[in-house]
């Protein structure tokens, strides 16, 4: 089948995901010698380059896969136009938002810093998804779970988009501590949001390679799902602890974080169980990075669990821990089911060429000890800045910042081999798709199909 | 219960817990947390020189510089120092030479956020619940 509504979102995905990498590796030098780093485009202006491409990659990475998941449940049921416009709208945004940060243009809040006039386009091409969302849905007979997640991406991301310009109105901007409770509760919400998306699609995967459409619609696929969208709308108040907010949702922050993710470990746990050696040999990549996730699953959630705990949390909430947290999340989870996604999507006809390449198998393997290393160092690099807030009589920050530099070295050190294996694995991905002919997709499916049978017989 | 019913009433529970949230100056306003208009100017020129790329308040913000939530307050700083700091820089902060309407502004808006609490995780104490509370 020709994916061919998703593919262009997972390619422009991709190459933000590349720019987003490289972007990074720069800023990270103001870390260890900001001598070198040079005055342009400045810290100011790169860290937001860096974060906006990596949200695209993820934004994007989700809307194309989600697309290509709805082309291979539905058919042709979505309108191609409305799908060009909206990866229209999205281009007009990204070239504007960049061309406004490096003329150092900035006027948004923390992560979404362009002027809000550039969040219009991307307003108008999440509409666009959605009734394109719509139009596919409506032909799916009793929604498997992970139409409900997508749906629930799509519907909620509107909502806490449109919440995150609050600010515009004096009303909120006038009050400190109300406007800061918004604006973490939009980021929990936006990343809430595109976890429903991705982990939508996580599923997705998992009934595909699976050939179990059980998984989908089982009873505790659905209490998973209503537990993340619990949290979606409950879980921040962990990131708001030390501001002065009513006492209600510092408790309910707490209380909510206490439930996350059970469900969910326990399917990846019986999934796993379940697949054959033939189809972790078809969908060779894919299975492999959906496992990667899974371990990157664990040990986020134990750090997440840890950091929400209001007693602990006064150590880490500030440091570098939080930093861990969202790199560990944003590359170990979303970006490991992205990568699933796209060599299931895009290498579709590939199987054989991917499956045998050793390149890509070793970097794969080296991709997840760099990130372990990273993610290490910059844990290590919160807990030390926390013990600093928490001394009586703390040393000057700069001297603090400058106790850090080895764990700084660390983590930039292992940045860079990160940075190149994940963009190896791009690369070996866009090869992939470029190799890709037409009708070849349709042949691997077919030895697919019979491999699994051959696997069951015996 | 249908998918859909679930899904409506955590909506519903979601918009009463959203609309607490926005109407919470309006049922009460605790002395010093509602800033200014000037202050609220203030906030705009904050995000104008994106400096939460750098800064946190509330240790809500970039790392590479200090959390400026009590600067306006600490014992050898205030505004004065912050002016300071606009117009000479230090090695990783490049000089910010603001007009004087946006450095006051910005004065502002620091001293709204100072006089909002304390940010220093020392000034709270932990509960038996694993709760935290301001001391």
């Amino acid at each position: 089948m020709q994916l061919s509504i998703g593919k262009p979102f997972m390619l422009t995905a991709l190459a933000m995901l590349c720019g987003g990498l490289v972007l990074g590796l720069w800023a990270s030098i103001y870390y260890i010698a900001p001598e070198y780093a040079g005055r342009f485009p400045g810290f100011e202006a790169l860290r937001p380059m860096h974060v906006s491409s990596i949200m695209f990659w993820i934004l994007l990475g989700a809307t194309g896969s989600v697309y290509c998941a709805l082309q291979q449940l539905v058919g042709g049921w979505m309108s191609k136009p409305a799908a060009q416009a909206q990866w229209a709208l999205w281009a007009i945004a990204i070239g504007g938002i960049f061309f406004s940060y490096l003329n150092r243009s900035f006027g948004g809040r923390e992560y979404w810093e362009f002027s809000p006039a550039w969040a219009l386009p991307i307003a108008l091409a999440w509409l666009l998804f959605l009734v394109n969302f719509a139009r596919a849905a409506r032909r799916i007979q009793r929604w498997p779970v992970y139409v409900w997640m997508w749906m629930t991406g799509i519907v909620f991301f509107l909502f806490a988009f449109a919440e995150n310009y609050l600010w515009l109105l004096p009303y909120f901007r006038e009050h400190f501590v109300t406007d800061t409770a918004i604006q973490w509760k939009v980021n929990g919400s936006l990343v809430g949001s595109w976890n429903q998306l991705i982990y939508g699609t996580s599923f997705y995967l998992m009934e595909r390679i699976n050939k179990n459409a059980g998984i989908g619609r089982s009873r505790l696929a659905f209490a998973m799902y209503f537990l993340g969208l619990f949290n979606l709308m409950f879980n921040w108040g962990h990131h708001i602890y030390t501001v002065p907010t009513p006492e209600y949702l510092r408790y309910t922050g707490y209380l909510v974080s206490m439930t996350e993710w059970v469900f969910f470990l326990r399917i990846l746990y019986n999934w796993k169980s379940s697949v054959s050696q033939a189809q972790k040999y078809y969908h060779y990549f894919p299975y492999r990075f959906l496992m990667a996730a899974d371990l990157w699953v664990f040990l986020n959630l134990g750090q997440a669990i840890l950091m929400s705990i209001p007693a602990l949390n006064l150590y880490t909430h500030g440091t570098h821990v939080t930093v861990a947290h969202a790199m560990g999340t944003t590359i170990g989870i979303n970006s490991m089911i992205l990568f699933a996604a796209c060599f299931e999507f895009l290498g579709g006809g590939q199987r054989a060429f991917l499956a045998g390449n050793r390149l890509l198998n070793a970097t794969y393997r080296t991709a997840q000890l760099a990130l372990l290393v990273f993610w290490l160092s910059l844990n290590a690099a919160g807990v030390q800045k926390g013990m600093w807030q928490m001394a009586p009589d703390p040393a000057p920050f700069r001297v603090m910042m400058d106790g850090l530099k080895p764990w700084f070295w660390a983590f930039a050190g292992a940045g860079a081999v990160l940075a190149t294996a994940l963009l190896v694995l791009a690369g070996g991905a866009l090869q992939a798709a470029w190799r890709a002919a037409p009708g070849a997709a349709a042949a691997e499916e077919a030895l697919g199909n019979r491999a699994a049978r051959e696997s069951q017989r015996v | 219960m249908k998918p859909l019913h679930f899904f409506l009433l955590l909506s519903l529970a979601f918009l009463t817990f959203s609309f607490s949230i926005y109407l919470q100056p309006a049922i009460e306003a605790p002395a010093g947390s509602t800033d200014t208009a000037l202050a609220a100017q203030g906030r705009l020129v904050w995000q104008k020189y994106n400096c939460q790329s750098c800064h946190q308040l509330y240790g809500l913000g970039g790392y590479l510089g200090p959390d400026l939530t009590n600067v306006y307050s600490a014992p050898g700083k205030g505004e004065a120092y912050i002016r300071a700091f606009l117009k000479a820089g230090v090695a990783p902060m490049p000089v910010f030479d603001l007009p004087e309407e946006e450095a006051a502004q910005l004065a502002a808006f620091l001293k709204a956020a100072d006089a909002s609490g304390s940010a220093s995780p020392r000034d709270f104490i932990i509960l038996p619940t694993g709760m935290t509370k301001r001391k």
